[in-house]
């Protein structure tokens, strides 16, 4: 191969190398330069920007959740608390075999399909560092055998979270109400921000009504966390503030006495102190165990609960409307003095029936036989109809509805409860708009025996009864008594200031119908003379008895062939010591045929227990 | 320079320590200087932990050394190894294809039983050394014949390495070689020319590519496409860089960092943990730093005894620079995630030896053209 000769010139080819490098040196400072602008851009111009995603990342803000507020009755017996209960967690990265784990633990706890299911669930959907909840709970037995057995179980914990317990269960269901998981229409309803981190809120009764004071302010955390969402350490916190603690006017001792009494029957009873409105008892039977609603109740607990025919979650003192039937005679009595449609020593002939003028209807009494010549008091104390039908005659329905609405029928009571309802006041204009039909007399004589149209609930007539006691004063019916707030000495009193009273223009005919009250209980005749004996003071009171259904004239009426679900509610209204009246007490005994036999001792085992307890306490 | 100041009157004895080990004096201190902010920095990256910093301190001592035999070695010797080592190195690259190992789905290593070793590590020496070689041979400009060699030289490493696949590494000893070509004269109709079809080859590069590439192309150009894929990286790094702000929070403050945020924070985007805690200042400085040593490889470069020397010289101070570049530029989310180390600060032994057996080339240049001219 001919060597070709390469021509190599070194200066030149030195020279060309210095210029290359000159451009290269240059393009490199220009390179360094685009380096250093995207730099600025991203530390000076955009510095904000990233500083805030960089803040984002790595600061977490965990709410807080606050401890709900107490509720005491007025002594202080708990009703509502938050205890820990006990709930197993699984640490997934701490586990090495999780159905070997699972399968385990199954040995030790009780572990249903279902459990294992909810947790595959979670597991797929937590962190591997959270602990996940599996068994909620746990019973202290189960508690025990875990604690037994730690050592075999890394990554596996009982923790304590609070939840909230009714140590009174079934007794105070009702009015206390129960707290369940926060639902869809809630959140829409509830200021989300506040309950970030709360998991229960007030279902219903006082736990519902005094959310706002129970709930609390949420807190706040910051934490710093990593990419994993690991929580690192608190950067800052502001506590939560938790709930205020409620104090409530009921008695919870007279409350189960109550229960007690009622128990047997489903009905209510409500007590009441007329002369500040504040309500000792409040029972409505049957109940439920609020505790079962707190951690979810299950599905065919809650299907027995809502189908039963009997209605347990019915808090019948306040949503219950009955008729009021004879309990409302001491009213209409009062109306009739008042209105001067008839005189306290006036008589009228009962025959045992009515009737009115051009009429053939037959209005019964409930003794076929009459009560002969009856004024004012026999009629209270004996629950003679007739008379009743020819007061109701001579006052009419206009005057009958005017007066008997001073006493809040047919209007809620305005008690601290959700749900109430308003019973039913009649009129002819009630009957014109909602029925579109005319008033008929005879409607007016079955109003005056508190049966037809007119519905009541207990709390109605408890309060009606309240009004009468006291000659006129009007306090409002209320649950709350005071409001603690954590931390501060002094419970606040709640003021429940008394309403416009009932002003007659003769006071002394409040002293006749009252009387006629006395008489019920004291009277030779009076029909509930057994439950008035031994008494070391004077109450007053008035049997009824409320139809369930009309009767069709001249038909015999036999009670043993009549379906329980069909007898007549058992109904009394009474007030002690009828002088300086202390306590109301209203019972409704449903199904319990008769008012002097079954509501009647019901009220007078109340009274008594109230009247033992607050001896020497001047009857406080 | 330096040189002639200490000599002629106050030699200093780490002068004479310098002229005596064939080193230079302004390059070591540059390079010295990198290497201790790279511990700094690696030490908060590291999450402080010793042990990490007491392995790089030992690839430190072995970069050194390696450093210091090739300082030795005068460059005349290195260029009549060049064609040999080559060789070697294109069979050792086909031997890593038939019978590598598998690590973080590329193949990259040869197990020679006694020591597991990169070949493609040594052709970013290699490739430039070997075109270096052919051109000091050849009249400058290059003639077309001369290029297409050239150019085949270049290639076939750059091929190999790219199945692997390796694209930083390709692309690094892709820039070496043609960085020869350039420097030896390449004119300039031809480079615009080459600019052009590049550009037109694009969709065919694209239609070559495997998915994760295209992927980070993909990303580069949309990193809100995939926030927790593969944009992940560069959102991350991006905030990373940005909250520093321009004073930094600080040194082991950096959050993005500390709190695991950033991804690969020892190795490739070891820039980003540095930019977040000294901020733009430092990230100023950082830069005028790498600056100086590329300038300098530049000026070592042009004082070079022959083409040989100038030529690798010049091809290895931009090669450094391209590391530089690739590795700012995707951290900082201008170009694509190119797995480049930040040059003599990230986490990592390899890149750290070939690096310093660059500047080792480099002190020999410049040392020995001393030695020879007298």
């Amino acid at each position: 191969m001919l060597h070709r000769a390469v021509i190599k010139n070194h200066a030149l080819e030195a020279q060309l190398f210095k210029r290359r490098a000159l451009v290269a040196a240059i393009f490199c400072v220009l390179i360094l330069l685009v380096l250093l602008s995207r730099l600025v851009y991203l530390q000076f111009f955009e510095f904000s920007h990233f500083s805030t995603l960089s803040e984002n990342n790595r600061v977490h803000l965990s709410p807080l959740a606050p401890n709900r507020g107490l509720i005491y009755d007025r002594n202080g017996v708990v009703l509502a608390e938050n205890r820990p209960s006990y709930q197993l967690e699984l640490t997934p990265e701490q586990i090495k075999n999780m159905p070997d784990t699972l399968h385990d633990l199954g040995e030790i706890v009780d572990l249903d399909e279902d459990t294992l299911k909810r947790f595959d669930r979670l597991l797929k959907r937590s962190n591997k560092f959270e602990g996940i909840p599996l068994r909620t709970k746990l019973s202290e037995e189960e508690v025990a055998k875990l604690a037994v057995n730690r050592h075999r179980f890394p990554g596996v914990e009982v923790k304590a979270r609070l939840g909230r317990f009714y140590p009174l269960a079934k007794s105070m269901a009702h009015v206390v109400g129960y707290v369940g998981r926060i639902d869809e229409k809630e959140l829409k309803r509830i200021d989300e921000t506040n309950y970030k981190g709360t998991t229960h809120i007030g279902k219903n009764g006082l736990e519902r009504y005094y959310e706002d004071q129970l709930h609390g302010l949420v807190g706040y955390q910051n934490n710093e966390v990593n990419v994993q969402g690991r929580e690192l350490r608190v950067l800052d916190k502001i506590p939560p503030v938790p709930g205020n603690n409620i104090w409530l006017t009921l008695d919870a001792r007279l409350q189960q006495v109550a229960e007690k009494a009622l128990q047997g029957y489903t009905g209510s009873v409500v007590v009441m102190k007329p002369h500040t409105g504040e309500i000792l008892a409040m029972v409505s039977l049957p109940s439920f165990d609020p505790n079962l609603f707190v951690h979810g109740i299950s599905h065919k607990n809650y299907k027995r609960l809502r189908d039963s025919p009997d209605r347990p979650l019915f808090n019948r003192s306040i949503k219950g409307q009955y008729p009021p039937g004879s309990t409302v005679k001491p009213f209409v009595a009062l109306g009739g003095l008042e209105t001067k449609s008839i005189g306290h020593k006036e008589q009228i002939n009962c025959t045992g029936h009515y009737l009115l003028p051009n009429e053939e209807r037959k209005y019964r009494d409930w003794k076929k036989t009459g009560h002969g010549m009856v004024d004012l008091d026999k009629s209270i104390a004996e629950s003679c109809d007739v008379y009743y039908y020819e007061l109701a005659y001579r006052m009419g329905i206009n005057r009958i509805h005017e007066f008997l609405h001073q006493f809040g029928f047919g209007e809620k009571t305005g008690v601290d409860l959700l749900g109430e309802r308003a019973g039913l006041l009649p009129s002819r204009e009630w009957k014109k708009r909602t029925r579109n039909k005319i008033w008929f007399p005879g409607e007016t004589l079955i109003t005056g025996i508190g049966q037809g149209y007119m519905l009541a609930t207990p709390l109605q007539l408890a309060s009606a009864t309240s009004i009468l006691s006291m000659r006129g004063k009007v306090y409002s019916p209320h649950l709350l008594s005071a409001i603690e707030v954590p931390g501060d000495e002094e419970k606040v009193n709640i003021v429940w200031p008394p309403r416009e009273p009932v002003k007659l223009k003769r006071e002394a005919n409040w002293g006749h119908s009252i009387q006629g009250m006395v008489s019920v209980l004291h009277g030779l005749r009076g029909t509930a003379r057994n439950t008035g004996y031994g008494l070391d003071f004077k109450m007053a009171g008035k049997t009824g008895t409320a139809q369930v259904f009309g009767i069709a004239q001249d038909a015999e009426y036999d009670e043993e062939t009549i379906a329980k679900k069909l007898r007549d509610h058992a109904l009394f209204i009474s007030f002690a010591p009828y002088k300086d009246p202390k306590i109301v007490v209203a019972v409704i005994a449903e199904n319990g045929s008769h008012g002097s036999s079954v509501a009647a001792p019901i009220s007078r085992k109340i009274i008594d227990e109230w009247i033992k307890n607050n001896k020497g306490k001047n009857a406080k | 320079m330096s040189k002639i100041q200490g000599k002629q009157y106050f030699p200093s004895f780490s002068l004479r320590l310098m002229r005596v080990l064939h080193l230079d004096h302004a390059l070591m201190l540059g390079i010295g200087a990198l290497l201790l902010v790279g511990l700094i920095v690696l030490y908060s990256a590291g999450d402080e932990s010793s042990a990490l910093i007491h392995r790089q301190l030992t690839r430190i001592a072995l970069a050194v050394v390696v450093m210091l035999i090739i300082a030795q070695i005068p460059s005349s010797t290195l260029r009549s190894w060049s064609p040999w080592m080559y060789i070697v190195g294109v069979i050792l690259l086909v031997l890593v294809l038939l019978m590598g190992d598998v690590g973080k789905g590329a193949q990259r290593w040869l197990d020679l039983g006694f020591i597991r070793f990169q070949p493609s590590e040594m052709m970013k020496l290699v490739t430039p050394m070997m075109v270096a070689w052919y051109f000091a041979e050849k009249p400058l400009p290059p003639s077309w014949r001369t290029l297409l060699v050239a150019a085949v030289l270049i290639l076939v490493p750059t091929f190999l390495i790219a199945r692997q696949p390796d694209l930083g590494t390709s692309l690094l000893i892709f820039a070496a070689g043609f960085f020869v070509i350039f420097l030896g004269g390449l004119s300039w109709r031809l480079m615009f020319g080459m600019c052009v079809l590049a550009a037109s080859m694009l969709p065919v590069l694209w239609h070559f590519m495997h998915d994760y590439q295209r992927g980070r192309v993909m990303t580069l150009l949309d990193p809100g496409r995939d926030p927790l894929g593969a944009g992940y990286h560069i959102i991350q790094s991006q905030i990373a860089i940005g909250s520093g702000g321009v004073y930094g929070r600080g040194w082991l403050n950096g959050s993005q960092s500390h709190l695991n945020f950033l991804p690969e924070q020892s190795t490739d985007f070891i820039f980003a943990v540095f930019a977040e805690e000294f901020g733009l200042i430092g990230g100023l400085l950082l830069l005028i730093l790498y600056g100086f040593i590329i300038i300098r490889g530049l000026m070592i470069a042009v004082q070079g005894q022959d083409t040989f020397a100038r030529l690798l010289g010049g091809s290895l101070s931009l090669t450094f620079f391209v590391y530089l570049f690739v590795n700012v530029g995707m951290v900082s989310g201008i170009l694509p995630v190119v797995g480049v180390p930040l040059p003599l600060i990230s986490y990592g032994g390899t890149s750290m030896v070939t690096l310093m057996a660059a500047f080792g080339m480099l002190m020999s240049i410049n040392s020995h053209r001393k030695l020879w001219s007298k």
